[in-house]
């Protein structure tokens, strides 16, 4: 059936992604091989419109995902639409009196909210609309604070153009019942202000509740993060139920926090949820997982260093992969205690090595969830994400983060499996980065494209493309 | 760190070909408790090393793992909840996890391995 399904006016490309994913966690797809839902755009709207349609197989299913999102604003039985009220009215007039009437019942209570995307409507305005809907034969009390039953006309009509908005063609008017709404009072809830351990690269509650999402997680299910840091990403898995492990190369991060009372474990503990099964200090270059693991983890969702804000590290010796000592024996007597040198780990191979590891160890149709930066020069040709053959890549979106680089949330399903041949590939792989350690970590560096200083032009139309603000914002929003 | 980690873990240091099971040194075991997911603990079997499960436990000082295991022995409670301890919760706080082959101690603080190979050892 088709319902409409409002978005929040947030984060554009996650929308879709995030609602087919939940879709399929709720088993919209059951018996079908496909995975991904019919959309449709309704009349007069632009494609970035929080207004959709889209067809879900039952009523329950878009309960759940609505309930479960982060950024389904509500999803509604249509009862009418159009671009006048007369329009409206003749439109519900003609919707089926048995799928009217059993909400419309004298016991029951019930809710009329007005909305317009991206303007205030006065108490007034809204009144005036509401008797616009006299015609319909509420017979049941109104109820503000816990109705049975919740109606919604929303309608996105001019606002004007300098706000950032979608430009509007045409205005549309909705009139439907709520089926279900996201919980957004858990972005609150886990919001990184009140949160007592962080670091510097600690993922928003919003959108590790996002990564959650594309990573279906739920009860029960084994989630792992490689650079897990403060532990922000599995925080949010574990809000959904799940068993979380995590590794991370800097054991201070892991093991020490800022006290006893204030690291990842506490961070857990302030929301009541679980402890991680397993926090332990590991390269993801070396992984120490024993040779016969395989298939373990239902969901790997990170957000690998990617030598902006926070570079990687892997073991090694600084020094040693430079090329500028030779290699070198730690002497018995020091072996104890010894604090062993790391060396910048470049972002092309420690992708190259999360493909890999997740390959081995993600369950069959597991799902691989991370960020991958982009420099938004070369924002012409669509960006090479990386590959691997036991993946299908089946979302990517973007957030912009500068003028100069963006990152992209991948989401991956393994579809086939590790076999000796994919690793013995990926072996001969990882003694090539080693060998050309410097080269890759020249190639691959971001950091500079991103902080070097911009070239001033002084000929009058230098500054054009900083200076004026674009109407609108698309996907900064 | 649980037992079900340390059936995970291995010593990947070069050149070892037989890193697993790493044997345990204690100094420190505490247990917590960990919610009862039977679905999670059924799911987990077939992944888990028996004998490396039953020899920690046993350095850990928890006797109660049947020598052998098959999947049937699933479908009693009794030893769902023992298999559950054993996995979950136990803790390994203070102590090392030591390579069979090499003699290398892998340092276990406040409950973390720190598997960081030196660099002589990558």
């Amino acid at each position: 059936m088709w319902y409409l399904c409002v978005f929040y006016h947030r984060l554009l490309e996650y929308r879709k992604p995030e609602f087919e994913s939940l879709a399929g966690l709720f088993g919209a797809f059951a018996g079908t091989t496909t995975g991904s839902l019919e959309w449709r755009l309704p009349e007069d709207q632009h494609p970035d419109s929080p207004f959709h349609f889209v067809n879900i197989p039952s009523e329950e299913i878009a309960r759940n995902i609505a309930s479960r999102s982060i950024l389904v604003k509500g999803i509604y039985e249509l009862w009418g639409e159009g671009q006048t009220f007369e329009e409206l009215e003749e439109a519900i007039k003609s919707y089926p009196d048995e799928r009217k009437l059993p909400y419309l019942t004298p016991d029951s209570t019930f809710k009329i909210t007005v909305e317009s995307f991206g303007k205030v409507i006065s108490f007034h305005e809204q009144n005036n609309r509401l008797q616009k809907l006299a015609f319909i034969p509420f017979k049941g009390r109104v109820n503000l604070k816990n109705p049975d039953h919740k109606f919604f006309l929303m309608d996105n009509d001019d606002y004007g153009s300098e706000n950032g908005l979608p430009p509007i063609v045409q205005r549309r008017i909705f009139f439907g019942r709520e089926i279900g709404a996201a919980d957004r009072k858990i972005l609150q809830t886990y919001q990184l202000k009140s949160r007592k351990y962080l670091g510097p690269t600690a993922m928003d509650a919003e959108m590790a509740f996002l990564m959650a999402n594309q990573a279906q997680v739920r009860t029960g299910k084994l989630v792992y993060d490689p650079f897990v840091g403060t532990g922000s990403i599995l925080i949010a898995a574990a809000h959904f139920g799940a068993m979380t492990m995590g590794a991370d190369i800097d054991i201070r991060v892991v093991r020490d926090g800022r006290g006893p009372d204030c690291n990842v474990w506490s961070n857990f503990k302030q929301y009541g949820l679980p402890m991680p099964l397993s926090l332990l200090r590991a390269d993801n270059n070396l992984p120490p997982w024993r040779s016969g693991l395989k298939e373990v983890f239902d969901a790997i969702i990170c957000d690998p260093p990617y030598g902006v804000r926070a570079g990687g590290r892997k073991s090694g010796g600084r020094k040693l992969l430079k090329g500028v000592v030779a290699p070198y024996t730690v002497p018995d007597d020091k072996r104890t205690g010894h604090i062993p040198s790391t060396a910048p780990y470049s972002l092309v191979e420690c992708v190259h090595d999360l493909l890999e590891l997740a390959a081995r160890m993600l369950v069959p149709g597991g799902r691989l969830v991370y960020f991958y930066p982009v420099l938004r020069e070369n924002e012409s040709g669509d960006p090479n994400f990386p590959e691997h053959p036991c993946f299908e890549l089946i979302a990517s979106c973007e957030q912009i983060l500068s003028y100069r680089y963006s990152r992209v949330l991948l989401t991956m399903i393994k579809i086939a499996p590790y076999t000796e041949d994919i690793a013995e590939a990926a072996r001969i792989r990882h003694s090539e980065f080693k060998e050309n350690h410097l080269k890759w970590l020249e190639d691959g560096n971001l950091h500079s494209a991103v902080f070097e200083p911009a070239e001033i032009q002084i000929n009058g139309s230098g500054d054009a493309k900083f200076g004026t603000k674009p109407k609108y914002r698309g996907k900064y929003v | 760190m649980r037992l079900l980690t340390h059936n995970m873990l291995s010593s990947n240091i070069k050149g070892v070909t037989n890193g697993f099971p790493l044997l345990i040194e204690v100094e420190k075991v505490v247990e917590k408790q960990v919610d009862f997911n039977e679905d999670f603990l059924r799911n987990m079997f077939a992944k888990i090393e028996w004998k490396a499960l039953v020899e920690a436990s046993r350095t850990m000082g928890y006797t109660e793992l049947p020598e052998n295991s098959e999947s049937s022995m699933l479908n009693s409670d009794e030893f769902l909840r023992k298999f559950h301890h054993a996995l979950l919760e136990l803790h390994l706080e203070e102590g090392a996890l030591v390579c069979p082959e090499t003699g290398r101690k892998f340092p276990v603080n406040k409950g973390i391995p720190n598997m960081l190979l030196h660099e002589d050892e990558v």
